[in-house]
């Protein structure tokens, strides 16, 4: 029986075990329901919880253990011949072998006759129906393919048997412990709760792998380019991976990467925080109801564009306007039409990241604004400060903590951005100043380092995932110094 | 001073209030919070150097009333105010008046502390600052050990003038609060139950200051205890659903008042 139309009865076997449930509840009851601990609705779902739960979680184990018990078992019939090539053969063989044995289910039984007895080319009419073979059939490898077929037929049977039996036995426990005084609320709730527990360590648990799979990489590329010329290295020149020429050293320098990274989220903050703070303010403390209904979504919808939308604006309209207004002004001043402004250029990306940016900006410090106690304004107004008096005196220095600390979180987002610096900041990794020359970013090179076709051996392509390990420590202090910040503000107020 | 001298005080000011000089005066006032009224038409005086106490029920309009007297109600948006309120004359809803040298002029303390996230030195030097009221840094010392002196709180602060107003207790923070007012001098102090978040001791300091206050200021104070009312007040306001019911001397109020309301509001039968 298939994977899901299992799961399938496996719920409607729950659903059958509710309504009992809930029935042989109201049944003890006799009608009389506060004689009950529990809602009948919480008998019901005690018994589809040990119907569902037990024979799903053996199933997926199943799912997962079958497959590798058989593997073993089919590698370790493998001759000698083959075993003795080592690991990569074996495992290639593994695989021939399974592909084939999902191909021989399609032939007829001549068709088999015929490969067997070695009249036919297995791989030939393997593959006239669809199935590819990456090498010849030898003999031993049909027969390895028949008994795969056999074993796995004989587990998803068992499979099917074990997991149905766990789901009726656990029903019928459930229903045989249904009884007056029986807790089935709180048996229930443990189960949602461990739900709950379990979604959120999903969260954590991905985050752990993503870090753990990015320090395993990263130590990979460490064994073939030492920490300090990563770190320290002025240089980035990664060269080509050639194909087979493994041994082609580049240089893989951080410094003018992060310079451009840092640079580029710089201008984008030096451009973002004051258009936003004023905003903000202007939304907390001036506009009428009315305006700030209608400006403060307005504004957060900016925050909803695609940020490669923002990118070929860049590319299209932003970096070719200031190339043209650079041209025109050089030729007023000097009489030499040659624009100083590059198309692609640290301002135009910081320029464009920080229209991006003055919505995080201002939303954040909006909300930490009108968080200030009304007591804070009224006590100002009261002696007789100006409205602006009051802004500047004593609203802004009291949300200055909870600002900065928005600001931080709002510089993290500046030093990931990719799609934006993709397509406006430039390719060119320099180290240099003029922010009208293009510059390049960390973000910018792990999208090139990674496109294209690769093989994840070379250190051209494994500096992807220290680049993006760097990234991360870096945004992660970021953040947490951030969060630091506004949880101290928060403990001013209560 | 002593005893007699005190009380030869408390004479010459209680003259002085029989002078009848009114400080401010509300015509007609009447307050909408959008189509919502919440006062009717009240004719209120405030007479000068007197404690002049609001009482009544919750919601009855005399918190809404004392903010009528500094605009405070300006800062709400939905709410509109008609009738006429003058101080020394001048018409203060008039568009030529500057609100801000009103709330200059007419203080305001509030029901909760609110101290500012500063020094305390700070906290009192924030008005005089903003006003410009002194001329060079001696001048503002002496403006904020005035304040802080006259609000009582000099000997418990000179020695932790730098650290955060919000460190200190709930009693100390009211009576900086009313430092802070003091040191812009003006002329009329209004108090929203200055008392009601503090404990029966800090109670008892800031009603003590209430009153030495009187001699230089006119104070308004709204309350909801009949008992802080008669202690530190010369003049009684009774305001009930939006009206105002009697205003009299304080004395007379609590022992003899001529409206059957008053006398069920503070025999306690309502509200």
């Amino acid at each position: 029986m298939n994977t899901s139309l299992i799961i399938l009865f496996i719920l409607v076997l729950g659903l059958i075990g509710y309504v009992t449930g809930r029935t042989r509840s109201l049944s003890i009851s006799g009608g009389k329901l506060s004689a009950l601990h529990s809602r009948p609705v919480y008998y019901g779902s005690y018994v589809a919880i040990w119907a569902v739960i037990p024979s799903l979680i053996v199933l997926f184990v199943w799912l997962i253990a079958a497959p590798i018990y058989i593997d073993s078992l089919i590698r370790s019939s493998f001759p000698d011949s083959v075993l003795s090539q080592g690991s990569a053969t074996t495992e290639l063989t593994l695989g021939t072998t399974r592909s084939m044995a999902g191909g021989i289910l399609l032939l007829s039984a001549e068709e088999l006759e015929a490969a067997k007895s070695g009249t036919g080319n297995l791989r030939e009419i393997l593959a006239s129906k669809g199935v590819p073979l990456a090498s010849e059939a030898q003999p031993f490898m049909i027969e390895a393919a028949e008994s795969f077929n056999a074993l796995s037929a004989t587990s998803r049977l068992l499979m099917t048997i074990v997991v149905f039996a766990i789901g009726v036995l656990g029903a019928f426990f459930a229903v045989r412990r249904i009884g007056l005084r029986f807790r089935a609320r709180n048996q229930v709730e443990r189960v949602i709760l461990a739900g709950l527990i379990l979604a959120s360590s999903i969260a954590i648990l991905t985050t752990v792998g993503i870090v753990g799979s990015m320090l395993s990489e990263t130590t990979r590329f460490f064994q073939s380019v030492p920490a300090y010329s990563f770190f320290f290295g002025t240089v980035w020149d990664p060269r080509f991976a050639a194909a087979g020429a493994a041994a082609t050293a580049g240089q893989f320098g951080l410094i003018p990467l992060l310079a451009g990274t840092l640079y580029i989220a710089l201008v984008a903050m030096l451009f973002a925080v004051p258009v936003g703070l004023f905003a903000a303010i202007y939304m907390a403390e001036y506009a009428s109801p009315v305006v700030r209904g209608t400006a403060k979504p307005l504004l957060e919808i900016l925050a909803g564009i695609p940020t490669i939308v923002y990118g070929f604006f860049a590319l299209v309209t932003v970096g070719p306007f200031l190339r043209d207004i650079s041209t025109e002004l050089n030729g007023l001043v000097t009489g030499n039409y040659v624009n100083f402004i590059q198309a692609q250029s640290v301002l135009t990306a910081g320029l464009v990241m920080g229209i991006m940016l003055i919505p995080f900006v201002s939303s954040l410090s909006d909300d930490i604004i009108t968080q200030v106690p009304r007591a804070m304004r009224d006590g100002s107004l009261g002696l007789g400060a100006t409205r602006s008096e009051t802004i500047k005196r004593v609203i802004l220095p009291a949300a200055l903590p909870g600002i900065v600390g928005a600001l931080l979180l709002t510089a993290s987002r500046a030093v990931g951005e990719t799609m934006i610096v993709v397509l406006a900041a430039g390719v060119a990794a320099r180290l240099q100043l003029n922010p009208f020359e293009p510059m390049t970013t960390v973000t910018v090179k792990i999208v090139n380092q990674l496109t294209g076709d690769l093989e994840f051996t070379s250190p051209q392509t494994l500096v992807a995932f220290a680049l993006g390990i760097t990234l991360f420590v870096i945004t992660l202090f970021l953040n947490i110094y951030a969060l630091y910040i506004v949880r101290k503000y928060r403990e001013q107020y209560e | 001073m002593n005893m007699m001298s005190e009380a030869a005080v408390e004479k010459a000011l209680d003259k002085k209030m029989n002078d009848v000089s009114f400080k401010m005066i509300g015509k007609d006032v009447s307050v909408y919070y959008g189509a919502k009224r919440a006062l009717f038409d009240v004719n209120l005086n405030v007479r000068q150097n007197t404690v002049t106490a609001l009482i009544g029920p919750s919601g009855c309009g005399k918190s809404t009333f004392l903010r009528c007297l500094n605009r405070m109600n300006d800062t709400i948006d939905s709410c509109r105010v008609t009738g006429k309120i003058t101080l020394d004359d001048g018409d203060i809803y008039d568009p030529s008046i500057d609100v801000v040298e009103l709330r200059a002029r007419v203080g305001m303390v509030f029901q909760k502390p609110n101290p500012f996230p500063k020094s305390i030195y700070e906290n009192v030097a924030y008005g005089p600052r903003i006003h410009g009221l002194a001329r060079n840094k001696a001048e503002m010392d002496q403006i904020v050990e005035t304040s802080l002196q006259r609000a009582g709180l000099w000997n418990e602060a000179k020695d932790r003038l730098q650290e955060p107003g919000t460190g200190l207790s709930g009693g100390q923070q009211q009576r900086l609060c009313i430092a802070r007012a003091v040191a812009v001098s003006p002329e009329v102090i209004l108090m929203d139950e200055p008392c009601s978040a503090l404990d029966p001791i800090a109670t008892a300091k800031v009603e003590e200051l209430i009153h030495e206050l009187r001699a230089n200021f006119t104070i308004v104070i709204v309350t909801h205890s009949m008992q802080q009312a008669a202690r530190v007040s010369q003049r009684t306001a009774m305001f009930h659903l939006g009206n105002l019911v009697e205003e009299n001397d304080t004395d007379k109020m609590f022992t003899n008042p001529d409206d059957q309301r008053t006398q069920d509001y503070i025999m306690g039968r309502f509200g």
